[in-house]
């Protein structure tokens, strides 16, 4: 174990520091992931979550720690198109005159020339990812007049259309109905298969039992990480959310 | 003027054509309108309308500095509209002060200046006409300025159309995917301050910061789709130009009001009676509840 080989990480966070002017939004946090890994980020709301996904991106600038990126920095990854950022519904503005097509298409931007316009194989790569989260119906929508779940699923297409081999998703399954999120399931498999990794922001419990091979428990820090059935505790859970009882989060059935 | 002189439309818009200082109104002020039209679109959908009025008052000392120096006057703005914009970061960044108030206080500190300026350098500078705008009186080397920042903005607005685009919806992903956020941020700034300096001939200082703002809202009311957005954003701002110069040459109006006047209209009438987002189509559908 003298020399790591970083290729065999798809992310590779080593004591990762975020400060916003002075503040501290997060510190020594530490996450390793591999090709087809789907890790649930679990926190409260300002535990450093969308932190730790900014810091991923390169939209903040960590203060301390390395980001590895399939052993390369976050600069080559943007570069590269390896990450690709699904937002949360209240993170966009719907009302922005823009249709489903052209949100998609933006997916393809990175790798496009410096005036954007598409090529034979963009257009088909945008065709085929609208074709997957099941919105050809919906090409020329404005995303304003679609329901929440199809917006969510119109930039997870865009996250497929891009190619990357990383997926963040920001709260992947608030706010959608049931057909959006059966198919998003279906997806995470389709991906897992793929060998895409995804690290995935929730608030809902049962989901990472369901979906997440691991888990990463923040607040401020790494609280614990691992295997979701080792990790995910109630002991682990109510240190995560500062005291409260993971009865109250869960319901009794755990 | 005589009452019979616009009986007909033929010599309502013809006789003003006459004139060669209102031919070049019309040609210039179309011009400014187009591109401040272009720019507009990307300015409202970014929440943008607070810092474009900004810009363009604090361009102000700018202009008198320039003035007094025998310089571009527009070489002067541009350099006091980005430094407002940059002095507007530095205080939000140091200090515990809300952005809007800093905006406030910055842009009135520098539009202050700009006056103070004007009374103590003793120069045959026409404060009315920076304030108001003039655009029937438009000089030649001012015309030069005019043509070539217009082609200026429009060109780089053109070439990064569909970044900046990217840039007003979905900054994150536009960084997620390697396209410098960095750059176009500057880029719609230094747009947005050389299209203040144009547009201030127009309208003038105060009112510059409408001829940003006012034809994209319109637009905004009328399409979901950004291209179309743009086109009606130009040609509003076009149409509204032409209307407010002919009215303010056939009533005697002040000319950069009624420009201004004629966008306000223009944005009214979409308020009141767009398809979609007007209000009346609103009423429709609350009556449908009763």
């Amino acid at each position: 174990m003298e020399s790591i080989n970083y290729q065999n990480f798809r992310i590779d966070a080593e004591n990762i520091c975020v400060d916003y002017n002075g503040k501290v939004a997060l510190y020594d946090a530490n996450l390793r992931l591999k090709p087809g890994q789907i890790c649930g980020l679990v926190g409260m709301n300002g535990a450093g979550k969308t932190t730790f996904f900014n810091a991923l991106t390169g939209f903040v600038n960590i203060s301390k720690g390395k980001i590895r990126i399939n052993g390369e920095s976050v600069r080559a990854a943007q570069k590269d198109q390896t990450i690709a950022y699904v937002p949360q519904n209240e993170g966009i503005d719907s009302q922005f005159p823009i249709s489903v097509w052209d949100v998609v298409m933006m997916g393809r931007y990175g790798s496009m020339n410096i005036f954007r316009c598409p090529r034979e194989s963009d257009v088909q790569a945008v065709r085929d990812a609208i074709e997957r989260v099941d919105l050809t119906d919906h090409l020329s929508t404005p995303i304003g007049n679609l329901s929440g779940g199809q917006r969510k699923r119109t930039f997870l297409a865009r996250a497929i259309a891009q190619r990357a081999s990383i997926l963040l998703l920001d709260e992947p399954f608030s706010g959608v109905d049931i057909r959006t999120e059966k198919l998003i399931s279906e997806l995470f498999i389709q991906f897992k298969n793929e060998g895409k990794t995804i690290l995935l922001s929730t608030h809902d419990m049962i989901h990472v039992r369901e979906f997440c091979d691991l888990v990463l428990l923040i607040n401020k820090t790494v609280v614990a990480y691992g295997e979701t059935s080792e990790v995910f505790t109630p002991e682990n859970i109510t240190t995560t959310f500062g005291g409260i009882s993971p009865d109250f989060l869960f319901g009794p059935e755990s | 003027m005589e009452l019979s002189s616009f009986l007909t439309l033929d010599s309502f818009i013809r006789d003003p054509l006459t004139h060669d200082f209102m031919r070049k109104a019309l040609l210039m002020s179309s011009l400014v309108a187009a591109v401040c039209g272009f720019l507009s679109s990307y300015l409202t959908l970014k929440g943008w309308a607070l810092m474009g009025d900004a810009v363009s008052h604090s361009v102000m000392p700018g202009v008198v500095v320039a003035y007094a120096l025998g310089l571009p006057f527009s070489l002067g703005a541009f350099i006091f509209g980005v430094g407002s914009v940059a002095l507007i970061g530095f205080i939000k960044q140091k200090s515990r002060v809300k952005e809007d108030t800093v905006i406030g206080l910055v842009f009135t500190g520098f539009f202050a200046l700009g006056i103070v300026l004007v009374s103590k350098i003793k120069s045959n500078i026409d404060l009315h006409s920076i304030l108001f705008g003039s655009p029937l009186g438009i000089s030649l080397s001012d015309v030069k300025q005019t043509i070539f920042i217009s082609l200026l903005v429009v060109i780089l607005l053109s070439i990064f159309r569909k970044d900046l685009m990217l840039y007003c919806f979905d900054p994150r992903h536009a960084k997620t995917v390697g396209i410098n956020v960095f750059f176009l941020h500057y880029l719609l700034l230094t747009c947005l301050s050389l299209a203040a300096v144009v547009g201030l001939q127009s309208v003038g200082i105060i009112l510059v910061v409408a001829m940003l703002i006012t034809p994209g809202a319109t637009a905004y009311l009328l399409t979901d789709k950004f291209d179309n957005m743009t086109i009606i954003s130009v040609l509003s701002a076009i149409i509204s130009s032409l209307i407010g110069i002919y009215v303010s040459f056939w009533f005697d109006l002040e000319t950069g009001g009624s420009i201004v006047l004629a966008q306000t209209f223009i944005f009214l009438f979409a308020f009141l009676f767009a398809p979609r987002y007007g209000i009346f189509k609103l009423k429709k559908l609350f009556a449908g509840y009763k």
